[in-house]
């Protein structure tokens, strides 16, 4: 399966797992295969806060930059340093590529999140098949 | 493609098809009161014999013969007529900035190559394929230290180019980026003390001109230590690209944001310039406007691409780094084959030329006026306080057919009515320069009858 079932996802195709309140972001296959081959990716600092919704970096593809959207609230705790020189990671392996981890502010801001089946579903529908 | 005009049958079968009557009531949801219903009264068409007549006429009103001393950002230099034949030719000239660039490679490589030399002119480590103008690129460099600081606050020098930083204001306001604007010392360059006092630690950039506006030129070195001290960005403008010939580049600079007119590009009564902007390579992702790059082929042939154009406009919508979708290819073609055919030698003659120039006016107005800011290095312009108004004075030369330097009271009333820029490059004469001289004496001479 293309979705992990442990992780949570957003409609803006960012994946979260999380353990109690430390999660790890990172973004879908399908994000990846949409961007194609990614080039640069912009994080924040260890220590910026991010909020749920919000726009916390952006990931630059051979065609266009997309904004990334942090899936829950919370402190960042540490920022993946090998996407720096190695951004083609993601596309090789978007679900085992971290983007970064996060102490989360409220997990229960989980429970808003799409689960694997929701978001292939939301997928198919977005992609038409 | 065919490229017909529409038949009264096409109108009819577009209207219908819209579902109004007629084109009038396309317009329908203007006021009455706002729709012209006259007749527009253009003139009637005239034959291709009359159109060159009428415009011949036109140029006959053309001022020719003056000697002109103004410099100011827009400077008077040789154009070598290998640039119009050049950048006439279709292939360039018809092709707008391109929107599906890797066809064009004429005009990929002529940008590269303009690339290439500005980084080399500006001793930064990259530079995109131009931008509107000067001013526009000065602007645009301080957005960008923004973006790479984190910060939003900036610190202007005033002897910056006055209408660069009008324009730099417009930007500033809706950016809602506050300025700090600090003066200038004695000798003409920034006030170094007040230059200290005015960086804090929300000062994302500090902004300098040099040769600055009084023809100056600034200790960047200094200035970029006291700024990077603070931790903010110095971004170095430059209005008379024609100095580099001899001026060290401001290397020390994060950012150096340029016009370019003066090589090549005609004054065309002050557009469209050439402007530019270099920075160092760790801001390429927040450098506005776009970058050609060179590469191989599947054949392992050399190619060249248009990259970084994810982050503009047309694909970045409201996100885009900048909303300077465009640049001045065809302008900065003029700058690149002027920079080919000069080189670096000839670059280097070229400033001194003017250099010399300046230096022979500077010693003939002396006589009769009083040169301003000295104690600091110049290159072809300068401060001078006139016995009578700059206003007056410029009058009295004009009907000698000479036009004199540049009134500064409008933008520095501290200088008082008499003070006004002169500048002289290569194109000015001895013989212009002692006419002017000796101009000024007769005006000096009428004043002190007066008093």
């Amino acid at each position: 399966m293309a979705y992990p079932a442990n992780y949570k996802y957003t409609k803006e195709h960012e994946w979260i797992s999380a353990d109690g309140t430390a999660g790890t972001v990172g973004i879908t296959d399908y994000a990846q295969s949409s961007l194609g081959d990614i080039v640069f990716v912009e994080l924040p600092k260890e220590g910026d806060t991010l909020e749920a919704g919000k726009i916390f970096g952006s990931v630059e593809s051979v065609k266009a930059v997309s904004d990334l959207y942090s899936p829950v609230s919370g402190t960042v705790t540490a920022v993946n340093g090998e996407l720096k020189d190695a951004p083609e990671k993601i596309n090789d392996d978007a679900n085992g590529t971290w983007m970064l981890k996060l102490d989360l502010k409220d997990a229960s801001e989980l429970d808003g999140l799409l689960s694997a089946e929701q978001y292939e579903a939301f997928v198919s529908e977005e992609t038409g098949h | 493609m065919r490229y017909l005009p529409k038949s009264p049958a096409d109108r009819e079968e577009m209207l219908r098809e819209i579902g109004v009557d007629s084109i009038a009531d396309l317009f329908a949801t203007i006021p009455a009161e706002y729709q012209l219903t006259r007749d527009l009264k253009v003139p009637r068409q005239h034959s291709e014999s009359e159109i060159i007549d009428r415009f011949r006429e036109f140029a006959e009103n053309n001022a020719t013969g003056y000697a002109s001393f103004l410099g100011a950002g827009a400077y008077r230099h040789y154009k070598p007529v290998i640039i119009d034949s050049l950048v006439l030719r279709g292939e360039f000239l018809t092709s707008y900035t391109p929107y599906q660039p890797e066809i064009s490679q004429g005009t990929l490589q002529a940008m590269f190559e303009f690339q290439t030399m500005i980084c080399e002119l500006t001793g930064m480590e990259i530079a995109n394929a131009s931008m509107y103008d000067g001013s526009t690129g000065a602007a645009e460099a301080m957005m960008m230290a923004v973006r790479v600081t984190g910060r939003d606050q900036a610190v202007i020098a005033r002897t910056v180019h006055p209408e660069y930083r009008e324009v730099i204001a417009t930007y500033a306001q809706h950016q809602e980026i506050p300025i700090a604007e600090v003066g200038y010392a004695a000798n003409g360059r920034v006030d170094m003390a007040a230059l200290d006092a005015a960086i804090t630690s929300e000062t994302a950039c500090v902004m300098i001109q040099s040769p600055n506006f009084f023809g100056t030129i600034e200790d960047v070195a200094a200035i970029a230590e006291m700024a990077h001290a603070k931790g903010a960005l110095l971004i170095v403008a430059i209005a008379e690209a024609v100095s580099l010939g001899i001026v060290k580049p401001p290397a020390e600079a994060d950012i150096v944001a340029m016009e370019a007119q003066s090589f090549g590009v005609a004054l065309s009564y002050g557009g469209p310039y050439c402007g530019v902007i270099a920075c160092k390579e760790k801001f390429l992702r927040q450098m506005p406007g776009r970058i050609v790059g060179e590469t191989k082929d599947m054949d392992g042939k050399r190619g060249y691409v248009l990259t970084l154009s994810t982050r503009e406009q047309h694909i970045r919508r409201e996100k885009a780094t900048s909303n300077i979708c465009t640049n001045q290819a065809l302008v900065a073609m003029m700058v690149t084959i002027f920079l080919t055919v000069y080189g670096k030698q000839g670059l280097r003659e070229l400033a001194e030329h003017n250099l010399a120039k300046a230096a022979y006016l500077k010693g003939v107005l002396s006589a009769d006026a009083k040169v301003l800011f000295e104690g600091a290095p110049r290159f072809h312009e300068f401060v001078v306080e006139t016995p009578a108004g700059a206003v007056e004075t410029n009058e009295a030369l004009l009907a000698q057919k000479i036009i004199g330097g540049l009134p500064l009271a409008k933008w520095y009333p501290e200088l008082g009515p008499n003070a006004s820029l002169w500048c002289a490059t290569e194109m000015t004469t001895r013989k212009q320069m002692d006419a002017a001289a000796e101009a000024l004496r007769a005006v000096a001479a009428t004043e002190l009858t007066r008093a």
